[in-house]
């Protein structure tokens, strides 16, 4: 077995040679405070988004301003007539039965499939929102001080200079729409849509809906009244936190599509163990 | 396990109607992951550990804010439109509806428990007390908000009239009003208590308070969520502990559906 030591991350790597000749190297890309955190966010996106859903739930609308309530004009609606559920978006009415509004025999929002609890209950899903918001500020803040005191920030995951001009980025763009991710030396470090979309969750997402979920509070806005200004009001900070939600689970679906169409097993092995196998060099 | 076919075992694929469908085991799976779930979430274990987020929400406010941080208040142009009403519109007792008829002016407020002097108040002793005026923000534990002026007479003045205990460290405020036949009840510290925004509002929006609204007499602790705010107050008692009180959660909600007791966000 070759040596390994672990100082690697995507960039200057440690390397272990496959015996068999000819098979491209398994280098040790993603070090463990980055594994830790990745697992550990995984879990609470989850369960923040589904007790979210759930605390939705207890009033269906978005409103934009200071204040908003059932007689105020709300953005967004999600309710239902009877056994019909649907989405109000803007005034535009979509139907959504068996999606949203009415779904699973239940007149919820959000269908019991996707929420925390199941069964209606905001004060059990505030219960694990708050417990699990205290586990994302924490490890937000833990992992923000390690990328700037690793270098992980400064050499994985901002744009290379190279890599910020627009006819670069376009390049990566149709490189992606074709479904082709950067093989053999290129692989060894994140891609720039990829960067992109990783400093989006940490320095937009993240602080966004910590920010808007503290602006819900009356205490907190009572003590630090630049929260509510800084959002436009409650009703505002909610309809941000909500489309910060939305943020999170579109991130989610890509990231898990590009680990499907990157190679499951391998991505995998990378974010538990890792060890990631380099992808052999396309035939140009 | 065996993996010989069990004799008469007669297997989906020859049936005319399959029982089991990608569908159905779908639906049944994810019914599974349900009950898992919605385990999970009964498990007391799991509760106490949500708990812990709870207190820490609670101390961590406490500890980061300004305790005597006024609410932000608005003008007169910024007021919802229509401030709905929300909870118990009516209490419906003989004894509610008697006090309402009259308009409440055989209505007094006891203020008791661990108080020097227990008092009882009059609306209309209530009416020329000093009071204070503040439009301000609710916030519904639900997610809505609605922006509506209150006036009434600061509770800190009606504890220091009663000469409230150096023991007690709860107010708990008795309502008329009653769900299920629970009666509706709340409590809040001290600092809370003493806060100036807290009042006791006899008017919402330059008038007497409606029965709607919680007539003759509502809290006002601006910073906390709605459902702190009691309406149908009859009965203001100073107490040391919450326990034995009713459920022991310090208020309706928090004893029959979990709410949190300290309700800052």
């Amino acid at each position: 077995m070759a040596t390994h030591h672990a100082e690697g991350d995507a960039a200057g790597a440690a390397e272990r040679t496959s015996e068999t000749p000819g098979a491209s190297p398994l280098i040790y890309r993603t070090r463990l405070p980055v594994r830790i955190w990745h697992w550990t966010n995984a879990l609470t996106i989850f369960v923040m988004l589904m007790s979210g859903m759930m605390i939705f739930n207890a009033h269906p609308r978005l409103y934009w301003g200071v204040y908003g309530a059932n007689l105020d004009t709300p953005w967004l609606v999600i309710g239902n007539r009877g056994t019909s559920g649907y989405l109000q978006l803007l005034g535009i009415e979509i139907p959504t039965t068996g999606v949203l509004g009415y779904a699973q025999n239940t007149a919820n929002a959000f269908p019991p499939l996707v929420t925390i609890p199941s069964t209606y209950s905001l004060a059990d899903a505030r219960q694990w929102h708050f417990a699990f918001a205290w586990v994302l500020l924490i490890s937000a803040s833990l992992f923000m001080v390690y990328n700037i005191i690793s270098g992980h920030l400064r050499r994985d995951l901002a744009l290379k200079p190279e890599e910020r001009s627009i006819s670069h980025l376009w390049h990566d763009i149709k490189e992606h729409a074709r479904l082709r991710f950067p093989t053999g030396e290129a692989a060894r470090a994140y891609n720039p849509l990829q960067k992109i979309a990783y400093l989006g969750v940490l320095f937009v997402l993240i602080p966004t809906v910590i920010l808007t979920g503290c602006t819900m509070s009356p205490t907190l806005d009572a003590a630090f009244p630049w929260l509510p200004e800084l959002f436009g009001g409650r009703a505002s900070a909610r309809s941000i936190h909500f489309l910060c939600a939305g943020g999170f689970a579109l991130f989610i679906v890509v990231h898990l599509l590009a680990v499907v169409l990157a190679g499951p097993f391998n991505e995998l092995r990378s974010i538990i163990t890792g060890w990631y196998r380099l992808p052999k060099e396309r035939e140009q | 396990m065996s993996k010989d076919k069990t004799p008469g075992l007669i297997l989906p694929a020859e049936r005319p109607s399959s029982l089991v469908t990608r569908r159905n085991a779908l639906v049944g799976g994810a019914g599974l992951l349900l009950a898992g779930c919605d385990q999970i979430n009964a498990s007391p274990t799991v509760k106490s550990f949500l708990s812990l987020g709870e207190q820490a929400t609670h101390r961590a406010q406490r500890l980061v804010t300004d305790r005597n941080a006024l609410a932000q208040e608005f003008s007169r142009a910024e007021m919802s439109p229509v401030f709905r009403q929300n909870g118990n519109q009516n209490p419906g007792t003989a004894e509610y509806n008697a006090l309402a008829a009259n308009r409440f002016a055989d209505w007094t407020l006891a203020v008791d428990g661990m108080v020097a002097h227990p008092l009882r108040i009059s609306l209309a002793q209530l009416m020329a007390a000093p009071r204070r005026t503040q439009i301000t923000r609710h916030d519904c534990v639900e997610g809505w908000s609605a922006i509506g002026e209150w006036s009434g007479v600061p509770l800190g003045l009606i504890l220091r009239r009663a000469g409230l205990s150096g023991n007690a460290k709860y107010v708990v405020f008795h309502c008329a009003d009653s769900t299920g036949g629970a009666p509706y009840y709340e409590s809040i510290d001290l600092i809370d208590a003493f806060h100036p925004q807290t009042i006791l509002a006899t008017h919402m929006n330059g008038e007497l308070l409606t029965i709607g609204h919680g007539a003759p007499l509502r809290l006002r602790v601006e910073r906390q969520l709605g459902y702190k705010q009691a309406k149908y107050v009859m009965r203001v008692e100073a107490v040391a502990s919450l326990d034995g009180l009713y459920g022991g959660g310090g208020g309706y909600w928090e004893d029959h559906r979990g709410y949190q007791w300290f309700a800052g966000i």
